[in-house]
């Protein structure tokens, strides 16, 4: 039988095709294939294999956060080429470190669709990173901000309880997480993130023993989350207006609203009865 | 009246000054702007109560007699010779009962804005521009002014999530020649040293329109801009 010479050369181009997508969709240093991708650095490369595989579905080939499954996601995929990022250790409105995004592959971001990417290991880790660094000409013209300084935590005590308490009124967290912290404020209805998506504020009553902040769990975490607010949000950061005592007992006082979850502070304030002294009181 | 004595004024002066001109003019409207809506403060009583008996209207198209057009920002876009240095003197944006005064600032690439709370409340101060560094600070009652700088040009809006009907914007430009018009519609950029320039007028709802202008020497141009009501 006579194969048409143009029949065999689509054919070969089909095939061509074919095994380059295949290629990009196992791409990535676990499948051992690299995709060459012009302009990018061998650990960007790598990055760009593993994105195809384990990303675009969700932030979009162009790092966007359209991906095909955008629309059904609430909070939406983060969008890259803005390089705005939520969880970091930076302040507002800077670039966040390696290795604040190390932690939200490596952690996942709880009550969101991004999952923990733990299981892909560290040196996959570093190639996404150099990768979604090339979706936004920020990483190339600044550097990431200098973190915000964490003294060592207070002892959790009443008194600091009750302090926090007064932080707490003074700051007006209760705007939108309302007055016993269940995301009920007086604004929570009218929140909306920068890309114009509505966004509920955290209800700390919510939490239990296994949960976990957006962007980490412990006190240190919190204690960075207000005062590098959470950027894309309307969380904004306390970093100018409250002074690290202050913050320490703005976190104590932050854990006893987590009522079904167990905490050191909790139990202080078991023990001293469960009244929290209003302020002046 | 007043845009005569600026005249006589800029005539005195301008001629003691080598190749100064001036660019003047009046920014209008043409065709029926939709009423502003009155804002609903309910959700800060405080506000409610304050602005009770004259409700604020939102103020996106802010209007003046003989169809003038305000908050409308007068720039030279192109021609402008070298990039002016940002001034060292600060420009301030305050928030007082729930309204952004003024609800459009210029400040230069640079130049150090200083925002204010007079209100007894929070206030989160909450810019979303595409070039600059987008961030969203809060400032409690009785805090210090923030102070803040943009290095690259572009309008940027501004928002307090907390009182969502609070918008402003943020001008941020390069050259220093700019004119911000209020309720009468005119503008006017004066030390134009002779040459080609392109005039560009911004509103935050109606968008640009240019003009291209050429400046030979000592003169007063007038060019005119009109945008269409939506």
């Amino acid at each position: 039988m006579r194969i048409n010479r143009k029949t065999m050369f689509v054919g070969m181009i089909a095939l061509a095709l074919g095994s380059t997508l295949a290629s990009g969709q196992n791409a990535g240093i676990s499948s051992g294939y690299i995709t060459w991708y012009d302009g990018l650095n061998l650990s960007a490369q790598r990055g760009h294999g593993l994105y195809l595989r384990y990303c675009y579905g969700c932030h979009g080939l162009q790092g966007n956060g359209k991906g095909e499954n955008a629309p059904f996601l609430d909070p939406k995929p983060r969008d890259f080429t803005a390089a705005t990022f939520k969880c970091r250790s930076t302040p507002t409105g800077t670039l966040p470190l390696d290795s604040d995004l190390m932690r939200t592959l490596d952690q996942g971001i709880s009550t969101s669709g991004m999952p923990s990417w733990r299981p892909l290991g560290h040196q996959d880790h570093m190639d996404l990173i150099a990768y979604i660094k090339t979706f936004s000409q920020r990483w190339k013209t600044e550097k990431p901000g200098t973190p915000i300084k964490i003294p060592p935590e207070t002892a959790v005590t009443m008194d600091s309880i009750n302090h926090g308490y007064q932080v707490f009124q003074k700051l007006e967290c209760a705007k939108c997480h309302g007055p016993g912290g269940r995301g009920d404020g007086p604004a929570a209805d009218t929140l909306m993130d920068s890309k114009n998506q509505s966004i509920r504020p955290y209800d700390f009553a919510e939490a239990t023993n296994s949960s976990r902040f957006k962007c980490g769990e412990t006190n240190e975490d919190l204690y960075r989350i207000f005062m590098t607010g959470l950027d894309g949000t309307p969380m904004p950061s306390y970093a100018d207006q409250v002074q690290p005592n202050d913050a320490w007992d703005l976190v104590h006082f932050l854990r006893t609203l987590q009522v079904n979850r167990h905490s050191k502070e909790r139990d202080v304030l078991k023990e001293a009865g469960g009244k929290i002294a209003a302020p002046g009181g | 009246m007043l845009k005569k004595q600026i005249f006589l004024i800029f005539a005195m002066v301008f001629p003691l000054l080598a190749g100064a001109a001036t660019v003047s003019g009046k920014v209008t409207y043409t065709g029926a702007p939709t009423k502003p809506e009155p804002l609903n403060m309910a959700a800060e009583p405080t506000c409610q109560k304050e602005h009770a008996s004259s409700p604020v209207a939102n103020e996106s198209v802010v209007t003046g007699p003989n169809n003038a057009l305000a908050n409308v920002v007068v720039y030279v876009s192109a021609g402008d010779s070298g990039q002016a240095k940002a001034p060292a003197h600060p420009v301030t944006y305050d928030q007082k009962g729930c309204q952004y005064i003024p609800h459009v600032v210029v400040v230069q690439a640079n130049q150090d804005l200083k925002i204010t709370n007079d209100d007894h409340f929070l206030h989160n101060i909450h810019p979303l521009p595409k070039l600059n560094t987008e961030w969203n600070k809060a400032q409690p009652a009785g805090a210090p002014p923030i102070d803040v700088k943009f290095d690259k040009e572009e309008f940027i809006p501004v928002n307090c999530n907390i009182h969502p009907w609070m918008h402003g914007y943020f001008v941020v430009l390069k050259t220093s020649h700019y004119s911000l018009t209020k309720d009468n519609g005119s503008f006017s950029l004066p030390d134009l040293p002779p040459g080609k320039y392109t005039i560009t007028a911004w509103h935050e709802k109606y968008g640009k329109q240019t003009q291209d202008v050429t400046i030979s020497g000592n003169e007063t141009k007038t060019i005119d801009f009109s945008f269409k009501a939506l």
